[in-house]
């Protein structure tokens, strides 16, 4: 396995001084600068959550669905998606094993297994975005751009605006283009008005507020219901879903992070299904056959390890600490 | 190309028989240390969710030096501290075994594992640094976003 065979000859030209291929050099090149790339944001994502550490939401009270099912699974979902990505690195691995041994047919079948769970962890990342942009329960805002949840008295659950908003038909409608001054718009209108909110509220003494602000027990602090009153009067405007501007579920750096970093990492997930499609192609029609080693599918593994590995640590670190 | 692969893992504690054997155990492995992250990060025990040890409040160079080299185990949760521990885990057989870092030269592993860890390191102190600074501005300054 060494490299050298006398003292001294290893930097003298004519020979592989760290024993590798120029464009698995070069692959691990790029996967150390990438690997930096996303250390910047994940940096990032950590001083900015320890900035606002006493307010950040609780991932797993934000990531609570799953797919086809009603009900409250914390985690879950994103337990199933790390577990697809690994499942679909070890089919890599045992692709690139099958391509030292020169044995196609087998090469085809883990690599075609691959790129299906690159297919579901992408599709399951676009479904946990689009759940997260709807939103759940809904919440006001404040004039300092505090999110107010609310929570039912007797059971403690979350109360969705739904459960108590009392419908007063008003007669707010979306200020479009055509319907106001023309070079002012607005986006659409949430299903309740404040008024709304702040009326079902107030005649029904089951809901109290809960802020942002966490506890000694490393829980979201519920206020009873005269600071729930006090506090009420603060709030500017009903928030349901999440956008880059403000999300429902607590301040508005989670809700960009989480679109930045994810968004970041499922693109390179989506590149690395892409390449993966074009080199299974060309397993299947020989051309590593014909060039006498299937190193092409050790180079794309090593990118598609390298989008595992990076989803570890945003795992960990969005969803776990 | 003759591709040997080192078929041991935990330093010689794991043997396997072929390379393909010890893929499937790597990810035995990998599936049982994400299984207990995820158990840990829903049900949270509460003896996991205070930091190891507490700072030392007094003393002179020494003692302030060891504060700062004992962050780790002073300010974070236990429970947290385990994460990322794991994580590291994690990571160490990924790029180890899946991307067969373990069968490379050592000169081309240390090229590749040392330059991040050493920015990494770099990066994250900074922004502990500075991230402690705004915190304390925000708690004892006159700035404040409560309202």
């Amino acid at each position: 396995m060494g490299s050298t065979v006398t003292q001294g000859n290893v930097w003298e030209g004519g020979n592989k001084p760290l024993n590798a291929s120029y464009g698995k050099m070069m692959m691990w090149f790029f996967i150390v600068s990438d690997a930096l790339t996303f250390s910047g944001f994940l940096a990032a994502y950590g001083f900015s959550r320890f900035k606002f550490i006493e307010t950040w939401p609780i991932a797993d009270e934000v990531f609570t669905h799953v797919p086809f099912f009603h009900g409250n699974y914390p985690m879950a979902y994103v337990a199933f998606m790390t577990f697809i990505l690994i499942m679909s690195s070890v089919t890599m691995v045992l692709a690139v094993d099958a391509g030292h041994k020169l044995q196609k047919n087998k090469v085809i079948w883990y690599m075609f297994f691959t790129i299906i769970g690159g297919i579901i962890f992408v599709g399951s990342q676009a479904w946990e975005w689009g759940t997260f942009i709807k939103g759940d329960f809904g919440a006001l805002e404040t004039k300092g751009g505090r999110i107010l949840q609310f929570v039912k008295a007797d059971t403690g659950e979350r109360a969705a605006l739904r459960d108590f908003a009392k419908p007063l038909h008003e007669e707010r409608i979306q200020h479009e283009r055509k319907n106001g001054m023309w070079f002012v718009g607005e986006g659409a209108l949430p299903t309740y008005s404040l008024n709304e909110v702040v009326e079902g509220f107030k005649s029904n003494p089951n809901i109290l507020i809960r802020t942002e602000q966490i506890n000694v027990e490393g829980e979201k602090t519920l206020l009873n219901r005269q600071e729930s009153l006090t506090k009420l009067k603060s709030a500017t405007q009903v928030v349901e879903g999440a956008n880059l501007i403000h999300n429902e579920y607590g301040s508005r750096l989670f809700a960009d992070f989480f679109f930045f970093i994810t968004g970041f990492h499922g693109f390179h997930v989506f590149t690395g299904i892409l390449i993966n499609i074009i080199i299974f192609f060309n397993v299947i029609i020989g051309t590593y056959e014909r060039r006498g080693h299937y190193e092409m599918v050790e180079k794309v593994g090593l990118y598609w390890h390298f989008v595992d590995l990076v989803w570890v640590f945003v795992f960990t670190f969005f969803y776990l600490v | 190309m003759a591709h040997e692969h080192k078929l041991e893992i935990f330093r010689g504690l794991w043997k396997f028989k072929s390379n393909i054997q010890k893929i499937w155990g790597v990810l035995a492995f990998l599936c049982f240390i994400t299984i207990v992250e995820v158990v840990l990060g829903i049900y949270k025990p509460d003896f996991l969710m205070t930091p190891l040890i507490s700072k030392f409040d007094e003393g002179g160079w020494f003692i302030k030096t060891l504060n700062v080299l004992l962050l780790p185990f002073s300010s974070l949760k236990a429970l947290n501290l385990i994460f990322i521990l794991l994580t590291l885990v994690k990571a160490y057989y990924i790029a180890w075994d899946f991307m067969h870092l373990r069968d490379e030269n050592s000169s081309l592993r240390r090229s590749i594992v040392w330059t991040p860890i050493f920015l990494v390191l770099y990066l994250t102190f900074i922004l502990l640094v500075e991230a402690d600074y705004i915190y304390n501005v925000f708690k004892d300054g006159f700035v404040t976003w409560n309202f």
